[in-house]
């Protein structure tokens, strides 16, 4: 998995730029669309780490993005700079129990046992009174540091939500250029090499996982922020699916496609019911046509 | 991500309001918006409820308060997890005046909150959720259907009053079937009765083998349930093939038995539920809306049509008080209060903390009907338990 | 204790239904190298195919048979024109296709079909009750699935365990590169695992229909169970599914009845047991 190159990151800035205006030029109602796609580009960037970067195919992954959402309920109206590390070291230490539990298998074991056990948490929510029931719940929203008015929530939650995508993205792009994220591309290439070759590759994977996991929590902590909602239905394994299918769409060799597949995702989502009712079928035939057409996803084009 | 809702935008300015004069008062026409279920399990809920909703319109010429009318239609999916999106596609893309939804008790929370924070007139024509009414109450919050509760307690009551002592409440795992059981326990509990035991099953869970080994041995005289739709009919099914029906009569809250009479077949026969409607009460209000709805749409009328059909009636009554003015929320709730809604299943109104004060009717299966047999509960009203309201 | 041991029943039952779809999932994983998240749809189309047959002849046994049929042709055609091209193809492509396949099945579901809940009449000769134990009993339908998913369990034991193709099967499951080697053609094994595969999920659709109705997404919560099943069984063994379904469909049943808030998490919760002490299935070989 490679970053963009120097002018794909020029023209990275200038996309973030133009959505950093989007309070000069447009309404509410845009500007939480525009936050909807930062989300989901965020909680797909994180599971890049794991699919572009070390091989492995997660179906647990929205099981992580769900409990740091749900961890702002949990906690009350806190400050944010109490619920964002906490969101983020929840579904870390989540990550870290069922990690170490799927990565004992591998290939098509790995996938089913991390799909068994997202869906655990999602029974966690669904099933037992501990989130509120199975309808989902309002929240309280976190304090920020400052007080933000009703009118001015729209834009202020956009220029956050833009701010924390940035930073992912950056802190991976430069990750993957540490030896770390070199040891990770080893995998992905050839596990038995890395592993001949002195690596313990079993920790270097799970240390992915626990990241991966952590990062979503904070993408479901942001989600939860601008939503003011949470329900079960954020863990179902169909939202791992469907961060997944963005990547695929983005490029999957390529660390912003996610970002390209979550914006592409986002506005078919929105535009394709007026043309027609019939979504899943819209998403059923995207999903045929980028596995089998677009082999190298919106990414590959732009090459 | 993915299957959002189509939206359909239907302009309702029906028969007379075709030949719009200059309009008098306030220039645009009102905007409603209708988020209901056009899709999914509860899709021929939402049809019946929309349909009855523009039979009401159509009967005010297509105008409420003097203003005519455009409706939005808006499918939620009954998918509670994109409930607040779609709730901002009316309220902060569409730009309505009014907003009526919806079926699902987990996707109206996010009408609720849209009404309170946007401070927009809304009327609730089926969610029972007793939230909605008690502390999460509002000035511009209305219902037209029930709450949770009222059913139950009417079932509860009867059972009561006929000498049962002891009774159990099987339901699915979620606030629709919970809050039943507290109305039924309360309903129990009004005739000296006790509720012993409360079953739950995962939702939308339809093997209820489990739950029925237990209720063999649990030593109660009837037992009450809370089901609905193919749940409902399966529930039922598979109580009578347990062997349960002769020995411990099963009664309910009256979807029990709503609309899923034929599949129930003999199963069915001899249940007792309680609703605050049955098709075929006696009197001119309700002969005259089946009919008409009939005619309007081809299908029977049920339960759910009446509640779409009051809930343009409440809406008619407020804007009729305010002139057509949708935000002015203090006048429109007076004015709805005030008035008394013919609704086909015996006049209304509504309580101070806006759900129906309504009587809830008895009803047995019989030959594949609900055969209305008395009132259960007279001019019942949700105890409305933590409701503070300005108004 | 008599409630007991009509729970136990019931997860006897419950989980011969569960062998049914997993005994399919494990034979397409273990030979094929395929993973099909679209498997509990399949179930969801065997039901509605019931729902459909004998709303249209009137009869119900003839569902059963329609199953089977339908079943065999639609796997085939679904390893033809799809599968086996999947077969090479990465993780992340199988996946996303075989979530395509839920979206496709479940619209055209709702397309030629509807979206509503409709119940399938139990069939007339089946339709009366056995007493068990305790003031609970039985329908006769029920103890007739019981019978029919064992017979079927014995079936396929016995075609896997003592027939040439059998063998070849099971060669195929524990060392997918033997097969070329022993001069099987590998191409039809494929087909013909994945047709008994889907024919299987179908069936079992079609015998649950009466059971619990049908209705969208009813594949859903067996698609999962179904995994687990495969999980602890250990990928590509007959006699390990059927074992490890009992123990699901078991443990799923007692948690329904006693802790129904935790029945979900506590199926998954003994597949971590059992990955922690054997991570190849409880049920594997060696």
């Amino acid at each position: 998995m490679i970053g963009a190159s120097r002018r794909g990151n020029l023209l990275l800035a200038l996309a973030g730029l133009a959505v950093a205006s989007m309070p000069l030029w447009t309404g509410a109602y845009h500007m939480q669309l525009a936050s909807t796609a930062l989300i989901a580009a965020m909680f797909a960037l994180s599971l890049q780490l794991l699919v572009g970067g070390a091989g492995l195919v997660s179906l647990a992954h929205a099981g992580f993005f769900g409990l740091g959402a749900y961890t702002v309920y949990l906690l009350g109206p806190v400050s944010v700079l109490l619920s964002l590390p906490v969101a983020a070291l929840t579904a870390a230490v989540a990550a870290l129990g069922i990690g170490a539990l799927s990565l004992r298998t591998t290939g098509f074991f790995f996938l089913m046992t991390t799909l068994a056990f997202g869906q655990m948490l999602f029974f966690l929510f669904h099933d037992t009174p501990l989130g509120g029931g199975l309808d989902g719940v309002f929240i309280q929203r976190p304090d920020l540091i400052w007080v933000v008015s009703k009118a001015q929530r729209p834009a202020v939650f956009l220029l956050l939500n833009l701010a924390v995508l940035a930073a992912m993205y950056a802190g991976l792009w430069l990750l993957m250029r540490t030896l770390f994220g070199h040891a990770l591309l080893g995998i992905k290439a050839n596990e038995h090499r890395m592993r001949a070759m002195g690596h313990d590759v079993q920790r270097l994977k799970l240390a992915a996982f626990v990241l991966a996991g952590a990062l979503a929590g904070v993408a479901g902590h942001m989600a939860a922020l601008t939503d003011a909602f949470v329900s079960p239905d954020l863990l179902g394994w169909h939202r791992s699916a469907e961060a997944l299918l963005m990547i695929l769409l983005g490029g999957i060799g390529a660390l912003h496609g996610p970002i390209l597949g979550a914006v592409a995702l986002t506005l078919l989502e929105e535009f394709s019911p007026l043309i027609t009712e019939r979504q899943r079928l819209v998403e059923g035939l995207v999903i045929l046509a980028a596995v089998l057409l677009l082999r190298r996803g919106l990414a590959g084009i732009a090459r | 991500m993915s299957h959002v809702s189509r939206r359909k935008i239907l302009v309702g300015a029906l028969a007379a309001g075709a030949l719009a004069r200059p309009a008098i008062a306030q220039g645009a026409p009102l905007k409603i918006g209708l988020m209901l279920p056009f899709s999914g399990t509860f899709a021929g809920l939402g049809e019946n409820i929309a349909a009855a909703f523009e039979l009401c319109l159509a009967e005010n010429g297509g105008k409420f308060g003097g203003r005519a009318v455009t409706i939005v239609r808006l499918d939620d999916e009954s998918d509670p997890s994109k409930a607040p999106a779609n709730a901002n596609r009316l309220v902060g893309r569409d730009n309505v005046d009014a907003l009526v939804g919806t079926v699902h008790s987990g996707v109206v929370m996010a009408l609720v909150q849209a009404a309170r924070e946007k401070e927009i007139p809304l009327v609730i024509p089926n969610a029972g959720n007793v939230a909605a009414t008690r502390d999460l109450c509002s000035p511009s919050v209305f219902r037209s259907s029930f709450s949770n509760w009222q059913p139950a307690y009417g079932m509860g009551k009867v059972l009561a009053a006929k000498g049962v002592k002891k009774a159990a409440w099987v339901t699915w795992d979620y606030a629709a079937g919970k809050e039943s059981a507290e109305g039924f326990r309360d309903g129990l509990k009004s005739g000296g009765a006790e509720l012993t035991h409360v079953l739950t099953v995962p939702f939308p869970e339809t093997n209820f083998q489990p739950i029925l080994a237990q209720i063999a041995g649990l030593g109660v005289e009837a037992v009450g349930s809370f089901f609905a739709g193919g749940g409902a009919i399966q529930f039922v099914k598979d109580y009578a093939a347990a062997g349960l029906r002769d020995k411990i009569p099963l009664c309910g809250s009256g979807f029990l038995t709503e609309g899923v009479l034929k599949p129930q077949g003999a199963a069915a026969e001899g249940i007792q539920t309680a609703l605050h409607y049955g098709d075929g009460l006696d009197n001119a209000k309700n002969k005259w809306f089946r009919e008409a709805f009939t005619k309007a749409t081809t299908r029977q009328a049920d339960v759910y049509a009446v509640q779409g059909y009051d809930a343009g009636q409440i809406l008619a009554a407020g804007l009729a008080a305010t002139k057509g003015d949708a935000s002015a929320i203090k006048a429109l709730a007076a004015g709805i209060l005030a008035t008394k809604i013919d609704s086909p299943r015996g006049a209304f109104t509504l309580s101070a903390s806006h759900n129906p004060i309504q009587t809830i009717w008895l009803r047995e299966a019989r030959n594949g009907e609900n055969k209305v047999i008395g009132p259960a509960a007279e001019a019942l009203a949700d105890p409305g338990t933590g409701c503070k309201m300005a108004v | 204790m008599t409630t007991f041991l009509a729970q136990l029943l019931n997860g006897l039952q419950y989980g011969l239904l569960l062998f049914l779809i997993g005994s399919g999932l494990t034979l397409i994983f273990g030979v094929m190298g395929v993973i099909n998240l679209a498997h509990g749809s399949l179930f969801m189309i065997g039901a509605y195919l019931a729902y459909v047959v004998a709303g249209y002849t009137g009869t119900f046994w003839l569902a059963l048979p329609a199953a089977i049929a339908g079943g065999l042709l639609f796997g085939t055609f679904l390893e033809a024109a799809l599968f086996r091209r999947f077969r090479d193809r990465e993780h992340l492509d199988q996946v996303l296709l075989t979530f395509a396949l839920i979206l496709i099945f479940e619209e055209a579901r709702s397309i030629l079909i509807d979206n509503q809940f409709h119940s399938v009449a139990v069939p007339a000769l089946l339709d009366f009750s056995v007493p068990i134990v305790g003031g609970f009993a039985y329908s006769a339908y029920r103890l007739a699935v019981l019978a029919v998913c064992l017979a079927v369990a014995a079936l396929m034991l016995l075609f896997v365990e003592r027939t040439n193709i059998g063998a070849s099967i099971r060669a195929a499951a524990e060392n997918p590169e033997m097969v070329g080697l022993l001069g099987v053609d590998a191409r039809r094994i494929h087909m013909l695992v994945f047709a008994a595969g889907t024919a299987l999920a179908m069936l079992a659709g079609a015998l649950a229909a009466p059971l619990q109705s049908v209705y969208p997404g009813m594949g859903d919560g067996f698609l999962i169970l179904s995994f687990i099943v495969v999980v602890i069984g250990g990928l590509g063994s007959i006699g390990g599914a059927f074992w490890a379904a009992l123990l699901v469909g078991m443990v799923d049943t007692l948690g329904k009845a006693y802790v129904p808030q935790l029945a979900g998490i506590a199926v998954c919760g003994m597949m971590a047991l059992v990955l922690l002490v054997r991570p190849a299935g409880l049920f594997a070989r060696g």
